[in-house]
């Protein structure tokens, strides 16, 4: 009998201690922990064309969040529109060798030596919304030239209905910005396929809604019967938009225009500003920043080696597609920033 | 034969925009319409209104390179506060407020400190920037407009018989700006502190309060034209500090005739300029010249009106100013 009660205590004992060990091990996640350890006092350099847009403000903004959770040090510089600043505060980042550098192209070539020699050292470089002429670790923005051809086949369907005018304009942004390039890019390839409509106007506005609207009056004055329009960023289509309405056109000329996301975006789309916008989130690029950060501290590829197209998802929206919270308010994140 | 003809800048550039326009009517269809003469001068009102503030600076032997800074942060500035629920008639006051200020800082330090007044607004413009960003304009550097902003759209957005309101208050600012250089006693002071400054000292004329009150003039002429730019475009773009504005804006006043040693030229000058700037950009568009090629045609055009009038109007000890630039 004795001999039993202790087989059986041991056994349940042992039972219990295993279980334990067991509970042990799902309290204390295995992975976790290296995770953390490879993230933590990593140092993250962020450094936009400008942390005055709102884009900028929603990628540093959840990037700083995810940073200051996970231990991470975030610095960022703003060199306010101006590639020679640019230049030179990457030159400095550089120099203190961070981990990982998010950064964006004003242009296909200024900083391309730069982001390679960042790679050289070893630091991760990522590139947001605006590729250059270097392919480092990874790029992260919707895929333009895509974003480009869904705005021309909405174009084309609108247009090439009876009793449409077949003639569209185009109001670019800076011609040699990423953005712009690729997005007309990808507009041209479709149109190549309908030399029925006629782009009777494709000028660029700087990305000033100023130089947009006097532009956009002026094709307005000489095709009143204009089909459509396609703008390539909602920020300066708000002054495109201004022009059709004080052309008392609102309605009958299309406009369709791509951005991320922003408050701004939504009210233009509400009060029929924008018949159509492709939003590719500000916030949503922020994440996939995010992401990639921490992909690439915890697998650590040695930098410069595995060349990943984060393509950022992006959705078309009209009117319908508005609802309370659709577009985020850049105001949060430019706290965040601060 | 013997005749001469004596043609100055002011009439070489007014022969240049009759010509260009002479040329646009017949060769682009739909330019000579009456719709599209409308939007040729509403596309130019701002910047000749902006002119207008700076010549008055120049004609006083001075320059105003803060006039984009000053009329960017103080209506930005205004419909930020608007945003933020403040009333719109206090948020004008403001704003207003702060872009006299900001010209009134600058021309006390031109007049009373003397430093040169090159110097001074380029360090301003770098301040009224610099500080409006980092404590003014907090969030994104475009301010959008309030939805339900009344009377103020109007300003860049309404139209009186079919002819829009930034014409017509270009138009009245000009006009004002011409009697009150003309017929004014303040007016004729600038001009004569811009010809010799020394000399209106000696004879009388309050020269440090004038030098200050034609930068205050300038800084809220600058903010009506940011109105009119804001209320058009339904936003008031910050960025566009970076541009190269400020040197179309010297541009008309200059292309006009108007010499930067001061003294000479008028509101005149400035519309002629901003004409012949406004043709040019008008027809440009028509033909879809792409925005690189059209900087190049205008510097050309430039360029071309600077050496014929050179030819005509050779530069001797006579003619020639102390500070000509």
């Amino acid at each position: 009998m004795r001999i039993w009660k202790t087989v059986v205590s041991t056994a349940i004992l042992g039972l219990a201690t295993f279980v334990a060990s067991a509970h042990a091990q799902e309290l204390n996640d295995p992975f976790r922990g290296p995770a953390l350890d490879s993230m933590k006092g990593k140092t993250i350099a962020y450094l936009p064309i400008s942390l005055g847009f709102d884009m900028a403000q929603a990628w540093g903004g959840v990037v700083k969040q995810e940073a200051d959770r996970y231990g991470m040090k975030f610095v960022s510089q703003d060199p306010n529109w101006s590639t020679d600043a640019m230049a030179q505060a990457l030159t400095n980042i550089i120099a203190q060798k961070p981990d990982v550098i998010v950064t964006q192209n004003p242009d296909l070539q200024s900083l391309a030596r730069l982001l390679k020699q960042a790679n050289a050292q070893g630091t991760y470089v990522i590139q947001v919304n605006m590729q250059g002429a270097v392919q480092t670790d990874a790029f992260v923005g919707p895929d333009l030239v895509g974003i480009g051809q869904d705005m021309a086949n909405i174009v084309v369907d609108h247009c090439g209905k009876d009793g449409k005018s077949k003639k569209i304009a185009i109001v670019q942004g800076v011609l040699t910005g990423g953005v712009s390039f690729f997005e007309v890019q990808g507009v041209k390839k479709v149109l190549a396929e309908h030399p029925d409509i006629q782009v009777v106007s494709s000028q660029a506005a700087d990305w000033d809604a100023s130089k947009a609207r006097s532009i956009t009056e002026t094709v307005l004055q000489q095709n009143p019967d204009l089909c459509a329009i396609i703008d390539v960023w909602d920020g300066q289509a708000r002054g495109t938009g201004a022009a059709i309405e004080q052309a008392g056109l609102k309605g009958k000329v299309m406009l369709i225009t791509a951005g991320g996301g922003a408050q701004s975006m939504c009210d233009a789309l509400s009060d029929g500003t924008f018949d159509y916008a492709i939003n590719y989130s500000g916030v949503g690029m922020g994440r996939d920043i995010a992401t990639t950060i921490k992909m690439l501290l915890q697998s650590k590829p040695k930098a410069g080696t595995i060349k990943y197209m984060a393509y950022s998802p992006y959705r078309i929206m009209t009117k319908a597609d508005v609802k309370q919270d659709t577009c985020w308010n850049p105001d949060i994140y430019a706290k965040l920033l601060k | 034969m013997k005749w001469r003809v004596s043609l100055g800048q002011e009439q070489i550039v007014l022969i240049l925009a009759i010509l260009l326009f002479a040329a646009f009517s017949v060769l682009l269809p739909g330019f000579l319409t009456a719709q599209n003469l409308v939007t040729l001068l509403r596309s130019v009102a701002v910047l000749g209104v902006l002119g207008i503030g700076m010549v008055i600076v120049v004609i006083g032997r001075g320059i105003d390179l803060s006039i984009v800074a000053n009329m960017a942060i103080s209506v930005a500035w205004t419909f930020q506060l608007a945003n933020d629920h403040v009333p719109l008639s206090l948020a004008i006051a403001l704003g207003l407020g702060f872009a006299a200020l900001m010209s009134l800082i600058s021309g006390i330090l031109i007049a009373y400190a003397e430093i040169p007044p090159l110097f001074t607004t380029l360090a301003m413009g770098t301040f009224i920037y610099g500080f409006g960003r980092a404590h003014m304009i907090l969030g994104i550097d475009v301010v959008y407009l309030p939805r339900d902003l009344g009377w103020v759209r109007n300003i860049g957005q309404g139209t009186v018989f079919g002819v829009p309101s930034a014409v017509i208050l270009a138009i009245a600012i000009a006009l004002a700006a011409f009697l009150f250089l003309r017929y004014t006693k303040l007016g004729r002071f600038i001009y004569a502190m811009g010809d010799n400054y020394a000399a209106a000292r000696i004879g009388g004329t309050p020269v440090r309060p004038v030098l200050v009150f034609q930068y205050l003039l300038a800084g809220v002429i600058a903010y009506i034209a940011g109105m009119i730019t804001a209320t058009a475009a339904s936003a008031m773009n910050t960025r566009i500090v970076n541009s190269n504005l400020v040197y179309d804006i010297i541009l008309v006043v200059v292309l006009g005739g108007v010499g930067l040693s001061g003294g000479k030229g008028g509101v005149r000058n400035v519309l002629v300029g901003t004409l012949l700037i406004g043709i040019l950009l008008n027809g440009m568009t028509i033909m879809d010249i792409q925005y690189t090629v059209q900087n190049l045609i205008k510097s050309s055009i430039l360029l071309i009106a600077i050496i014929i009038d050179s030819v005509m109007n050779p530069r001797d000890e006579q003619t020639a100013q102390q500070g000509d630039i």
